[in-house]
């Protein structure tokens, strides 16, 4: 771990230098709405941000992807085969992505990227093919809970470098061997930019105002804390509409479709939701989380019992606050989760 | 990288409508390639995705026996866009083949064991395997007694009949087949499964039991094999749920943390009182 000096004067031309072979992305302000876009090379990236309304989960996990083609004709060699799409063909920097974002991109990559037989190759190939340079929040937002979810404002979690703003230059610290890599050239920080740095994380992570508890969650039994009668009451204001799952930055369920024109056809995986009827219907019409409130308690079990019980502790949820702000009936995460640790 | 979505090609080499309403059709399968049926090794209980092009996939447990060579044999019930596409589906056509998915019977596990085997309706595909598996003769000395108990609703419901004939002819096998109702010409056992479990009463003692139906044939075996004394540890399960990945990601086939389609689709009976009944 090296810790570098950057004058955002000379931002732009170190990222453009970083650029060349890669193709540069950050969050900009569109139509008045902050949002993931293309950054020109010599341009300056914004600073000065909340974060954007959209996780950018679509780099890794496209709301419509093609995995493979076939032809779709039942003569010939070729016909009705299965071929698997080909690789991301440019690697990409994405810069300033806010910690929490790329803490999810880290617990994500414990469910796509399981073991031997759960190895998804599409997310690997954009994960291996990505540069993630985080920029460290300064100034966290009231729905922020970062700090109750193994995260904080100033994570290094899932980047590979991450960036404190220091006002006219920036604290860069390299976190792995590819961020590591792309700094090398930077000059070395002086004890005055790690301390500025440091106090900077002390007074992000004070700013954070809501926590939560999560110990009784952890300790208690999956049919303890599904049983619990207070899901009753949050499924009631609950439409199943999905937002909380579209801008979340870890919810990850998907749907795979078959869809041909002509001779031409695929196979294609789009964002799904455990929120909708059926998603879990058979066949048969039987449909075991067939209750509006089995759904809505699948969401919250998933991100804060399931994935704890299978993945070594980790927490399906990074406290970014995009739910909180965007339910069009006010449900607040924080506060389910408080529910299920009373 | 190897990518566990892309389905290894197969040709149907055969067709058979199995049940009399229709409903249920069996396939056997050939892979293409050779190599890809050697990297297709799987073990009684496991199912795949078969993949109709222009369609999309389905998960169907694997009712042949890898004791009985590289070709596959599914048994499909005719339910959504994808299993009526297949119906229509002959010898000669491309499809495709994606697994072995999921766990498998505790075959190791049960060694030394007595087993009862107990089947309900189009339940019985995986557990057809399993017999064969162990009544191939690298196996069948390695256990203690097998009883297998299968039902239908009618003689033209039941499946594999040629390989129940056949193990009823056998003695290294208690091969029990019942019809709910009597029916002309039918020579077998008449009663419903629960029924027919009780008076073959299967000891419990170092045993093991592998049950698969309808649900309402496991709510009324259930309390038969309580009553015999069978402890939820002994009494194995698999379940079904709907599926996409088949590798525990996408997010719906999960009962509790457990994925269907990963960590089961076998399940103790002890291991599912622990979990929710989203199944």
């Amino acid at each position: 771990m090296s810790d570098k000096i950057l004058t955002k004067d000379s931002a732009a031309s170190f990222l453009a230098g970083l650029g060349g072979e890669r193709d540069l992305f950050a969050p900009a302000l569109a139509e008045g709405k902050l949002a993931w876009a293309p950054l020109e090379p010599g341009r300056e990236p914004l600073w000065e941000f909340s974060n954007t309304q959209m996780s950018p989960k679509e780099f890794f996990f496209p709301q419509t992807e093609c995995m493979m083609r076939f032809t779709n004709q039942q003569d010939g060699e070729q016909g009705m085969i299965m071929r698997p799409e080909p690789e991301l063909a440019r690697e990409r920097v994405l810069v300033n992505m806010r910690p929490c974002d790329a803490k999810a991109f880290g617990v994500l990559d414990l469910i796509f990227c399981q073991d031997e037989v759960t190895d998804d190759p599409y997310w690997r190939d954009k994960r291996e093919k990505s540069l993630i340079i985080a920029l460290a929040c300064n100034d966290p937002c009231p729905t922020c809970f970062c700090t109750s979810m193994n995260c904080g404002p100033h994570s290094e979690a899932g980047a590979d470098v991450l960036l404190t703003d220091l006002g006219g230059k920036l604290l860069v610290r390299g976190v792995t061997d590819k961020g590591e890599a792309a700094i090398a050239e930077l000059p070395e920080a002086v004890p005055e930019d790690i301390a500025a740095a440091a106090s900077a994380k002390e007074k992000a992570e004070a700013a954070i105002t809501t926590s939560v508890e999560m110990d009784q969650v952890k300790a208690r039994e999956v049919m303890e804390l599904y049983e619990a009668p207070h899901w009753d009451q949050v499924q009631e204001s609950c439409l199943n509409c999905g937002t909380c799952t579209f801008c979340c930055p870890t919810c990850h369920c998907f749907d795979i479709q078959d869809e041909t024109q002509g001779a031409a056809g695929r196979r294609v995986r789009n964002w799904d939701y455990c929120m909708s009827w059926l998603f879990t219907q058979h066949g048969s019409g039987h449909n075991p989380r067939g209750a509006k409130k089995d759904r809505v308690r699948q969401r919250f079990m998933h991100k804060f019992k399931y994935i704890p019980v299978k993945r070594g502790g980790e927490i399906g949820c990074v406290g970014c606050g995009r739910c909180v702000q965007l339910c069009p009936v006010n449900i607040d995460v924080r506060e389910v989760v408080r529910n299920m640790n009373a | 990288m190897s990518n566990p979505y892309v389905p290894y090609p197969v040709k149907i080499s055969k067709t058979l409508v199995e049940t009399e309403d229709k409903q249920l059709k069996s396939f056997w399968l050939d892979f293409l390639d050779p190599a890809h049926a050697e990297a297709f090794a799987y073990t009684p209980g496991q199912f795949a995705e078969l993949s109709v092009s222009g369609h999309g996939e389905i998960p169907i447990g694997i009712a042949s026996s890898p004791t009985e060579g590289d070709t596959l044999l599914f048994t499909v019930n005719k339910v959504g866009s994808v299993s009526t596409q297949l119906h229509q589906m002959n010898q000669g056509e491309t499809m495709g083949v994606r697994g072995p998915l999921g766990n498998s019977y505790p075959l190791a596990e049960m060694k030394g064991k007595d087993i009862t085997i107990v089947a309900g309706g189009f339940a019985v595909t995986t557990l057809r395997s399993t017999v064969t598996w162990l009544l191939d003769p690298a196996h069948r000395g390695d256990y203690g007694d097998i009883t297998f108990i299968y039902g239908a609703r009618t003689p033209g419901l039941l499946l594999y009949e040629d390989q129940w004939r056949d193990w009823q002819k056998r003695d290294d096998i208690n091969c029990h087949v019942t019809i709910d109702r009597e029916v002309a010409g039918w020579d077998g056992m008449v009663g419903f499964v629960p029924t027919v479990c009780e008076q073959v009463a299967p000891k419990p003692d170092n045993a093991v039991a592998l049950i698969c139906g309808p649900p309402v044939m496991i709510r009324f075996t259930q309390p038969v094999f309580d009553k015999l004394g069978w402890r939820a540890e002994q009494i194995v399960m698999s379940l079904e749920n709907r599926m996409k990945c088949g590798i525990g990601i996408c997010g719906r086939c999960n009962v509790g943390p457990e994925y269907v389609c990963k960590d089961g689709p076998v399940f103790t009976k002890a291991q599912l009182e622990r979990l929710p009944a989203e199944y």
